[in-house]
């Protein structure tokens, strides 16, 4: 800023000074985005005005007047508003990517790992999956599971039968609904005391052996605990859990849970995509971890085991977590490709039926941009904090 | 000081027995050894994936070699295979070959998408190749020229006797083809603005470039289509309508320029300050000190990055496909309503000749990526 000044003063002239410059410059820059926006705003209110379309957000509390497969709250096409039609979308989008993430995550990690194999086929066939789900379009991916994979199974009839009253077929995946009686509560509170004395064991242990040096088995104990204790009381309770099995009745399945194929096949295709992404970031992290670290692991006494589990993993986590939540993000973003087969999703109601039949594409299209912006700037923070606590401790 | 000896040293009197010919270490013995059955659960895991292997890979080479058709006029030829069986039905594949690299484009016309493919290899072999004969003239070329004459050229000018071809009658491959070239020519200079704006010591400009970066690539590529779709032709005055493929082209450009600007910023980030401080030690100012010193040097590093851009846009292409642009996926979609050619295995086909197709431009590319970053790193290492 200084050198600025002087130059400023020495020459004398307002148009060879930095400052003068930059506020010109920026000056511009804001005259021309404000044009540009006026002329966009003033352009479509007049288009709009034309083809006779409302504007503002009062389309929400309009009956919506069509129905949707797969929901998670009640909806019907009497009664129900387009703004329920946005919260089912977006409730679909949410569900398929939030378990999308998981399976992806446990697939990235196990493919990554088995792409550092020392046994040469798995680290081929690793490869070759990596190779082969990366370099092909995610939507042709979609379309070959939906299409030429789960759309040509057989009819309900002739569904595949996958055991304990699973049934695959062209409708769907269909298998048999949980029916929790009356006294399954106190699992769940079993379940819930389990893991707070699991935890309080590790908590108990680690001092213990910050103390004395004796290490427990805080593993063991606490699967014990988490499996044992709802167990027993399920057993103790006299089993309040029942199954309501699907049946065939004429020509389809009912009772039981229904999944949409277009559910799975999003589910498989988001997943298996985004895990070959995943695997790739996991095998970047661990060779990220030099050799020495191994060595030196190895040299103070600690097994194979406690080498991985405390020198690497830790280390390599700094390096996968950051890519790790673009790849999370990335997942949640390519759920919208649902639109393409038919999966119920924000994109698919929202901006394609509501879209359409109100015609209030701003107000539709900037709705739909500020919920993806909003996950990812969440997902984003969450990360963030995250990444900060992993974060190298430096002096 | 001196030692009597009293004992008679110990000499060995017979020959030692030769030691056991040691493990093989090398030849194919000892690399199975090592690699496939080094422990128990390495033996499990090797019998394990042979399995896998071959659940996978024996149905997939059945169907797409040995029960495969490869010639015939009709469906007749794919319903039943040499084999009994119907593998995949390659007679369809190659019969719409030509839909799926032109579209609807008119017959006689052709050879002038041709020379367009012609001129984007010439185009891209120019800008990869990184010891070829004057590349600045390449990037003239590539930017400039190139959109300039392939445009002409395809959508025609009458007036240099080039009848013109609508754009709703261009599809397949070369449609894949202008949506990823166009993505990539827009998205470099303008990516290279905005990474620039956002490391600006302007308030107004970074923070600017900051939001249109961060909105960008906060959303789906699929409702950044939507909205070029249905709200260009409303923020447009009411007489204009863009054309139903151009509107697309400036959603994949935009979308692609915010990625590309992170992946420049993060070429400029890695310029040590030194660079810049030469420079404006030298007296240049800032579009000088960009231009020759610090521009040449970060966009050189970050070349895989771009690649990586230009991959997954590639792929992002198909999506073109949803707002009912023919591109190469809509186009094998259009076929498969064709009665000429419907049997059970025709779907199979189509879909696996274009993951072929994606598949080696993609694969291709990565690898060109990863060449270029070891040779980057051959100058980094010890």
């Amino acid at each position: 800023m200084s050198s600025a000044d002087v130059s400023g003063s020495r020459r004398g002239s307002l148009i060879n000074d930095p400052k003068i410059r930059g506020l010109v410059y920026q000056f511009v820059l804001v005259a021309l985005l404000i044009f540009l926006i006026y002329g966009a705003a003033s352009n479509a209110v007049e288009n709009l005005r034309a083809a006779r379309i409302a504007s503002g957000f009062g389309f929400l509390e309009q009956a919506a007047g069509f129905d949707i497969n797969q929901k998670l709250i009640p909806f019907s096409s009497s009664g129900s508003t387009y703004g329920e039609a946005f919260m089912v979308g977006l409730l679909n989008t949410l569900l398929v990517s939030a378990i999308a993430v998981v399976l992806a995550t446990f697939l990235g990690f196990a493919v990554g790992v088995a792409r550092l194999s020392q046994n040469w086929i798995v680290a081929k066939l690793a490869a070759v999956y990596v190779e082969c789900i990366r370099n092909v379009p995610l939507l042709l991916q979609l379309f070959i599971w939906y299409n030429a994979v789960l759309k040509p199974l057989p009819g309900p009839r002739q569904s595949l039968d996958l055991g304990a009253g699973t049934y695959l077929n062209s409708r769907g995946l269909f298998f048999p609904q949980p029916l929790f009686g009356e006294r399954f509560g106190w699992v769940w509170v079993g379940l819930a005391v389990a893991i707070a004395g699991a935890y309080l064991f590790h908590r108990w242990a680690r001092r213990e052996q910050l103390a004395t040096g004796r290490q427990y088995p805080v593993i063991r104990v606490g699967l014990a605990l988490i499996i044992g204790l709802p167990l027993v009381i399920f057993f103790l309770l006299g089993q309040p859990l029942t199954f309501n099995y699907p049946e065939l009745r004429g020509f389809n399945f009912a009772g039981g849970i229904q999944v949409f194929p277009e559910f799975v096949a999003l589910l498989i295709g988001l997943t298996t995509y985004t895990a070959a992404f995943i695997a790739e970031i996991v095998r970047a992290g661990i060779l990220s971890v030099s050799r020495g670290q191994t060595e030196a692991a190895y040299a103070l006494g600690l097994h194979a085991s406690p080498t991985l589990r405390l020198v690497v993993v830790p280390q390599a986590m700094r390096v996968i977590i950051p890519p790790l939540t673009n790849q999370y993000l990335n997942l949640v973003k390519n759920s919208s490709l649902a639109v393409a087969i038919g999966y119920p999703d924000l994109v698919q109601v929202f901006m394609g039926t509501v879209l359409n039949q109100t015609g209030q594409a701003v107000e539709v299209i900037a709705i739909t941009m500020a919920v993806y912006l909003t996950i990812s700037i969440i997902t984003s923070l969450i990360m963030n904090i995250y990444n900060s606590r992993m974060a190298i401790v430096e002096r | 000081m001196s030692m009597l000896v009293t004992q008679e040293p110990y000499l060995r009197q017979t020959q030692v027995d030769p030691e056991p010919p040691p493990v093989l270490v090398s030849g194919p013995v000892a690399w199975i050894r090592a690699h496939l059955l080094s422990s128990p659960l390495n033996i499990a895991m090797t019998v394990v994936t042979l399995y896998l292997s071959y659940l996978i890979f024996t149905p997939l080479i059945k169907f797409a070699l040995i029960d495969a058709v490869w010639t015939g006029q009709d469906r007749e030829a794919c319903l039943a295979g040499p084999g009994g069986e119907v593998g995949a039905c390659w007679a369809y594949v190659r019969a719409k070959l030509s839909y799926f690299t032109y579209g609807s484009y008119p017959w006689d016309l052709r050879w002038r998408v041709d020379i367009f493919f012609a001129l984007t290899a010439i185009g891209v072999v120019w800008m990869l190749w990184l010891d070829a004969p004057r590349r600045s003239l390449g990037a003239f070329y590539f930017f400039i020229i190139y959109p300039i004459v392939s445009f002409i050229l395809l959508s025609g000018w009458n007036a240099i006797g080039l009848s013109t071809v609508d754009t709703s009658l261009w599809g397949g491959i070369l449609v894949t083809i202008i949506v990823s070239i166009v993505g990539i020519v827009f998205s470099l200079p303008f990516g290279v603005l905005l990474a620039l704006g956002r490391r600006s010591a302007l308030p107004a400009i970074r923070l600017a470039s900051i939001i249109f970066i961060e909105v960008i690539r906060g959303v789906p590529l699929i409702t950044v289509l939507f909205m070029a779709n249905t709200m260009l032709p409303l923020f447009l005055p009411g007489n204009m309508t863009p054309d139903r493929l151009l509107r697309p082209l400036v959603g994949v450009a935009i979308f692609a320029a915010a990625y590309m600007a992170e992946v420049v910023r993060g070429g400029l980030q890695a310029i040590p300050k030194g660079q810049y401080e030469g420079a404006m030690s030298l007296g240049l100012g800032y579009w000088t000190m960009m231009r020759l010193v610090v521009l040449p040097q970060a966009l050189r590093i970050v070349i895989p990055g771009i690649v990586n851009v230009f991959i997954a846009l590639f792929k992002d292409t198909t999506l073109v496909s949803i707002v009912g642009i023919f591109d190469l996926l809509r186009t094998v979609e259009a076929t498969l309503t064709d009665p000429t050619w419907s049997t059970p295995t025709t779907r199979f086909s189509g879909y696996a000749f274009a993951a072929v197709f994606y598949f080696i431009f993609c694969f291709g590319m990565s690898r060109y990526s990863l060449a270029i970053e070891r040779r980057f790193a051959r100058g980094h290492k010890r």
